[in-house]
């Protein structure tokens, strides 16, 4: 395996598998009882009740052939569903777990931030946790003397660096903890969404911080997360894996573009006849086939128009009755409110249907939002019958007439609730 | 340099590897993690270290009392108090050891799964904190033995003495082996964890720390003497004591078995190690 220069990291050909279902039960007892229960042709006592069965020695490819080349000074953001294999990869490159097939070189020190505060001890005070997590880290303590006060500067928490974390706020620890990994000498950095916590202002700080190690220090980055815009924020190239292969390699916003589904503005109408977005964990009585906006060959939706979606699915199962929730995420995922319609169908196993609705989207202000579609069953709404991924979904955009009069309303907010009302003067 | 060093992980590894250079390069955090043991095991604690004394003294109180004056077990003519603690201060270290060893990885497995160090530090760590709590005990124990030894004539400290460096090390390998082995093993079966804390203990009755090796009849002697441990404690309570004999043939026995132990408990932990987090 040769490698550039300016390469820091190479992977060949990376696998990684686990095998479905449970390894073992923990005890020996219990794995004997299993086994001799299957000598005799019988039901597996220890099986979960409720898992469908997973044939013994199935397997599943966690990341599934990845070859990647990452240089000197990038910053590189990995994005995908959950499950794509992004947290797989990143525990390979920082040695938490081996692969089954493939070779990974890297060129200098790794330090992974695959959790906030990793190693961190309650009984010890902040200055001493600085070291121990420093080392924990990969750094020597002569490295950590000299950063130390621009750690413990970085994280705001000078007046308690010598009490014990146990008694901080877990915005102060997240603080501590992030600064510690933000001054490491590391020639790698991996981050697995751990800028997801803390406030805001000290996301930012972050963010730029991590910017100013790769582009004045010429550190590696190596980011994962489903906000897209610390995504935008901090990468300067971006990879997108789907089912533990990388599809796109390249440009941030062509990424995210990919990733959020509808990779041109065109995506009005979606068919779901694989099985990739379907979670094998989950129950599975209604199968969703199409998803389209009716009469539209556009995602954009103007003013106060209404979105006229129709849906058609398969009953696996006898369907007593059904509800559905469909949720509207942003740009960073995170869902900005949902829309529910119950009990509005029953039907027999092997029916299809095919069923409109009307959304009201004129309080969602401006931008490119995400849908997901539950179907449940309202005596039991937590089980849901089917639970379309969240890249699966159709995506829809929104503008409305004040955006052109103010450009600067894309920071207000995603949902627009109207003006607030004088209170009749003589009041008081 | 460290900034340009090239690290290759492949997915098949050599059945015996071991990157001792990388051992060394994390030195600071075997220590920190041997610093972090002592300071958080007594916070919070009014008497604090003193619990380090506190514990054996107890013990071989306790001991003394039970098979020294209840049951009137022979102790070679020395004192018994003394004795006692010289058995019980080398299996305290060696089933510190041991305990310690058998949860580097359950105890370890939240940090294991989040970030890399060479898995091996861990277990040197705690070695050297079981160390340290063990040379506290040493000193009370010379100290007690230097009174004795004036004022008492069976009380008779020779040359064995310069071997005694040597047996320590050996308890400490031997401890950290079994551990070791068990600690692999309870990544999948967790039977072997609850077998560990009772399992120890009854070690104890069948190594000679509440009774001399003199106890033991003729015929058993040989089976009894494969017992890696208990050779280790004969020797060194007859290098402080003069008690007792000091074999060289059941002490070298000890030596090729502790080795076997801590090779096979290296190759274990070694395939553990890589994927011990898909399975824990």
């Amino acid at each position: 395996m040769s490698m550039d220069k300016n390469c820091v990291i190479l992977t060949e050909n990376l696998h990684k598998e686990y095998r479905l279902g449970v390894i073992g039960t923990g005890t020996l007892r219990h794995d004997l009882q299993s086994w001799f229960a299957k000598k005799r042709g019988k039901e597996d006592p220890n099986r979960r009740i409720g898992m469908r069965d997973v044939a013994d020695g199935d397997t599943f490819m966690a990341v599934d052939g990845i070859d990647l080349e990452i240089y000197r000074g990038e910053r590189v953001g990995i994005i995908g569903a959950n499950g794509a294999g992004k947290s797989t990869l990143l525990k390979l490159l920082s040695r938490i777990t081996s692969p089954t097939e493939g070779r990974i070189a890297y060129r200098g020190r790794i330090a992974s931030m695959l959790e906030v505060g990793t190693g961190f001890h309650a009984e010890l005070t902040g200055r001493e946790n600085i070291y121990l997590n420093g080392a924990i880290l990969g750094m020597s303590r002569a490295e950590v003397d000299k950063k130390i006060d621009q750690i413990i500067t970085f994280s705001e928490c000078e007046k308690f660096i010598d009490t014990p974390v146990k008694r901080y706020s877990s915005g102060m620890f997240v603080k501590l903890a992030f600064s510690v990994a933000a001054h490491l000498d590391a020639e790698i950095v991996i981050m697995d969404e751990v800028l997801a916590v803390g406030d805001m202002k000290f996301q930012k700080k972050c963010i730029a911080k991590m910017r100013e190690l790769a582009i004045d220090e010429n550190r590696t980055v190596l980011y994962v997360s489903h906000n897209m815009s610390t995504i935008q924020d901090l990468c300067n190239r971006c990879i997108v894996l789907e089912h533990g292969k990388k599809v796109y390699d390249g440009d941030v916003d062509e990424a995210i573009k990919l990733y959020m589904g509808g990779d041109n503005d065109e995506f009005f109408a979606a068919e779901y006849n694989d099985d990739k977005y379907k979670n094998p964990v989950k129950r599975h009585d209604v199968n969703l086939t199409k998803a389209k906006y009716i009469g539209r060959t556009t995602n954009l939706f103007y003013g106060d128009e209404p979105i006229q979606l129709e849906l058609e699915w398969e009953n696996l199962a006898d369907i007593p009755s059904l509800s559905l929730r469909i949720e509207v995420q942003d740009a960073r995922r995170i869902p900005i409110t949902s829309y529910l319609i119950e009990d509005f169908y029953s039907g027999k196993k092997g029916e299809t249907h095919k069923e409109a609705f009307t959304l009201d989207v004129s309080k969602i202000t401006r931008g490119r939002y995400i849908t997901r579609y539950i179907f449940f069953n309202k005596k039991n709404e937590q089980v849901a019958y089917d639970d379309i991924e969240d890249a699966a979904g159709l995506v829809f955009r929104r503008q409305t007439p004040d955006d052109t009069k103010r450009p600067w309303n894309r920071l207000w907010g995603s949902i627009r609730l109207g003006n607030a009302l004088l209170l009749k003067k003589g009041f008081e | 340099m460290d900034s340009e060093r090239i690290t290759y992980i492949e997915a098949k590894r050599k059945w015996f590897s071991i990157d001792f250079g990388e051992l060394w390069r994390y030195r600071d955090l075997i220590i920190l993690f041997v610093k972090r043991n002592i300071s958080v095991s007594y916070k919070q604690t009014i008497l604090g270290p003193l619990w380090i004394l506190i514990n054996p003294l107890l013990s071989t109180t306790v001991f003394t009392v039970i098979f020294g004056v209840i049951a009137g077990i022979s102790t070679d003519g020395m004192p018994q108090f003394l004795f006692y603690m010289s058995g019980n201060v080398l299996w305290g270290f060696f089933s510190g050891c041991l305990n310690r060893g058998s949860s580097t990885f359950l105890g370890n497995a939240r940090l294991f799964g989040k970030v890399y160090s060479p898995r091996l530090g861990t277990p040197i760590s705690d070695i050297i904190y079981s160390f340290f709590n063990y040379l506290i005990q040493m000193l009370a124990f010379v100290g007690l033995v230097v009174f004795y030894a004036i004022t008492n004539d069976a009380v008779c400290p020779n040359l064995t003495l310069l071997a005694v460096p040597l047996m320590v090390l050996q308890t400490a390998f031997l401890g950290m082996g079994v551990g070791l082995i068990i600690s692999s093993i309870t990544t999948k079966y967790r039977d072997l964890h609850i077998l560990v804390s009772f399992g120890v203990s009854l070690w104890m009755y069948i190594t000679p720390v509440v009774y001399p090796v003199s106890r033991i009849p003729q015929w058993l002697k040989g089976l009894f003497m494969l017992n890696p441990v208990a050779p280790i404690i004969e020797s060194y309570r007859h290098a402080f004591l003069g008690c007792g004999s000091f074999e060289w043939f059941y002490w070298l026995v000890s030596l090729g078995i502790t080795a076997v132990v801590v090779l096979f408990g290296l190759i274990v932990f070694n395939k553990v190690e890589k994927n011990f987090i898909d399975t824990v």
